[in-house]
């Protein structure tokens, strides 16, 4: 019978690559960490580097098959990779390399590439090179319904005024409702752009 | 290959039992139909008033108060849609009452319709239930102060297993000049139910959770309570629900309960010591766990525990691969990106409902299939947390 996963999944999930298993004598360069329990995810790399060259990726995660198998292909893929490459590396090339992921699980796989870039962003911070930090273009706002900065612009755009305007329209918040305080700011931010 | 299949996930669907398999087989020759007048659809029309009479002695109601239906959705969305039922003609349970009161916790299939009914103009409330999954009473109190037409509340809940205090529940309804339904399909076969001692006026009940066949199930109807039609059509069911009789469905239907109705008290024991088993064997084995539901006012072969640290689906895959099947609560198994709303409901947290799994046992288990789990789950959690950035990394910390 057909698994759930793809065979290239299966493989990552059932003998993972690169599990940080001794945080004590790992030595990393950078540090990431992306995500939050209380939504289902979270992840963290670890990056050694050497002259712009990644040379070690190791990690750990909370979370489901997807997240396991997509960040384990992640940190063998990106060893040996330039840093700049390594940056915009995306999770359909991940999801590619993986042999397809099924659509409701896409979104399980994001977090090993944002964590990546934020381990390099913590490399780049402790080197010296906060120039070469770039700017997300949308923002997680809520980790547990996946909304980002980016639609509650747009909600705001199509008419949402308030809390539960927005709720109705993305679920944002109706999970852990961490992201109630950062919500309110960003609806308070675009109703006076866009009010 | 797994070295053995081991299901508990009986709470989801259960196998035939062997004799309603055998009933099944002879069925399928009686294909007359019912509502004809020649020999054979005499001999259907017979074959169902037989599994009519053993539903209805077996949940202590008359015959005539017993409709069969598709299944538990279709018998909880007949008593959920009643209370609009958009017939001018029609004497509607409402009498212009128009609200509902429900519970956080219940089946998608009483839950969505609540919200349809909502959509429509009827008021819902939805109760509230403390961290054992008990209905909070001060909450039903103040909802029947406000005169809903209908009440609906499940006996026992699929996910956690906790059984409600129907009786009571269906009192305190009465005394408001409430109607009251319970969904009990997890429940019937599984307690001691008498319609009638519990003073309830509807219950719906599906054949599939109880070693019958899928697509069919009942729906209790007390004698006097209003009811509308909600599958328009022929006369079939005294006109309360249309369709040509599913024969065979309901011949399988009434075999599992004449089952039930012998082997109940036996059967209930004997998982019931098995789920113990599995629930103690997991207590010793594994550290930071939390049981979800009720200590004791729970469902025999339930067991939902938390595993703090790995996400449920992940947990669910890797005992895929050892041949146990079971379910969970985590978002990511859902297709949605919400984790369980009846274990949210409890206060358990959304990281402890993410990491949930529902270990549901029945009548196929054995003490060999217990074992066979707590040889091959302390490992699996074991390993799951050591790659948990969420268990094992001191500086991260359990974030509360
Ligand atoms: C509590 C409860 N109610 C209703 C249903 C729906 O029953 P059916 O699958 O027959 O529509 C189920 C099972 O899926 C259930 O567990
Ligand atoms: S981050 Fe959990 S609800 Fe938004």
């Amino acid at each position: 019978m057909e698994w759930l996963y793809s065979d290239i999944v299966k493989d990552h999930f059932m003998n993972p690559r690169n599990v940080l298993e001794d945080e004590t004598s790992f030595q990393a360069d950078g540090l990431g960490t992306v995500g939050n329990i209380k939504c289902g995810d979270q992840m963290l790399v670890a990056i050694k580097v050497k002259d712009g060259v990644i040379t070690d990726c190791k990690w750990k995660t909370y979370g489901c098959a997807s997240a396991i198998a997509s960040t384990s292909m992640l940190s063998e893929v990106v060893k040996g990779m330039k840093l700049e490459e390594a940056y915009h590396i995306t999770p359909e090339e991940i999801n590619r390399r993986l042999g397809g992921l099924p659509e409701h699980k896409i979104h399980c796989s994001v977090l090993g590439d944002k964590a990546l870039r934020a381990a390099i962003d913590d490399y780049y911070r402790k080197t010296g090179q906060e120039d070469k930090i770039q700017k997300e273009k949308a923002i997680i706002v809520c980790q547990c319904m996946n909304v980002t900065d980016k639609d509650i612009e747009r909600a705001v755009k199509e008419g949402a005024r308030t809390y539960l305007d927005l709720q109705n329209k993305t679920k944002i918040g109706t999970v852990c409702g961490q992201c109630k305080e950062q919500t309110l700011k960003l609806l308070e931010e675009y109703v006076h752009l866009y009010g | 290959m797994p070295e053995r299949i081991v299901y508990m996930d009986y709470n989801a669907t259960t196998p035939l039992h062997p004799e309603v398999k055998k009933a099944l087989v002879e069925g399928f020759d009686i294909f007359g139909n019912a509502s004809s007048m020649h020999t054979l659809g005499r001999k259907a029309h017979e074959e169902i008033e037989k599994a009519r009479k053993v539903v209805a002695d077996f949940l202590g109601a008359y015959p005539e108060e017993i409709v069969f239906t598709g299944g538990g959705s279709e018998s909880n969305n007949t008593v959920l849609q009643m209370i609009d039922c958009g017939s001018a003609t029609c004497r509607c349970m409402s009498k212009g009452r128009l609200g509902l009161v429900t519970t956080q916790i219940e089946h998608p299939s009483v839950l969505n319709v609540a919200q349809y009914m909502e959509n429509k103009g009827i008021s819902v409330a939805y109760l509230p239930v403390d961290p054992t999954g008990k209905v909070d009473m001060e909450a039903y109190k103040k909802a029947l102060a406000k005169s809903p037409a209908l009440v609906s509340i499940m006996m026992a809940n699929n996910e956690i297993g906790t059984i409600q205090d129907i009786r009571t529940l269906a009192r305190m309804a009465k005394e408001k000049g409430a109607l009251f339904h319970t969904d009990a399909v997890q429940a019937v076969g599984k307690l001691p139910i008498s319609v009638h001692e519990l003073g309830i006026d509807y219950l719906s009940f599906s054949a599939h959770k109880l070693y019958g066949p899928k697509g069919v199930g009942i729906l209790y109807v007390r004698k006097g309570a209003p009811y509308c039609t909600f599958i328009h059509g022929g006369h079939q069911e005294e006109g309360r629900r249309a369709g040509t009789y599913n024969t065979l469905g309901i011949i399988g239907l009434g075999k599992a309960i004449e089952i039930a109705s012998k082997e109940m008290d036996e059967e209930v024991a004997r998982v019931r010591a098995l789920r113990d088993t599995l629930k103690k064997g997991i207590q010793d084995r594994i550290p930071d766990i939390h049981i979800n539901g009720h200590p004791t006012d729970t469902l025999p072969g339930t067991l939902n525990v938390s595993f703090q640290g790995v996400e449920g689906e992940s947990i669910l895959l890797y005992l895929d691969m050892e041949g146990i099947e079971v379910s969970t609560g985590s978002a990511c198994a859902s297709g949605s990106l919400e984790p369980s709303h009846v274990l949210l409901a409890t206060g358990v947290g959304p990281e402890l409902a993410h990491g949930s799994i529902r270990f549901s046992l029945g009548r196929e288990n054995t003490i060999e299939d217990v074992n066979y789990v707590l040889e091959k789950l302390p490992s699996i959690i074991q390993r799951l947390r050591k790659m948990s950035s969420a268990y094992s990394v001191p500086s991260l910390g359990r974030s509360a």
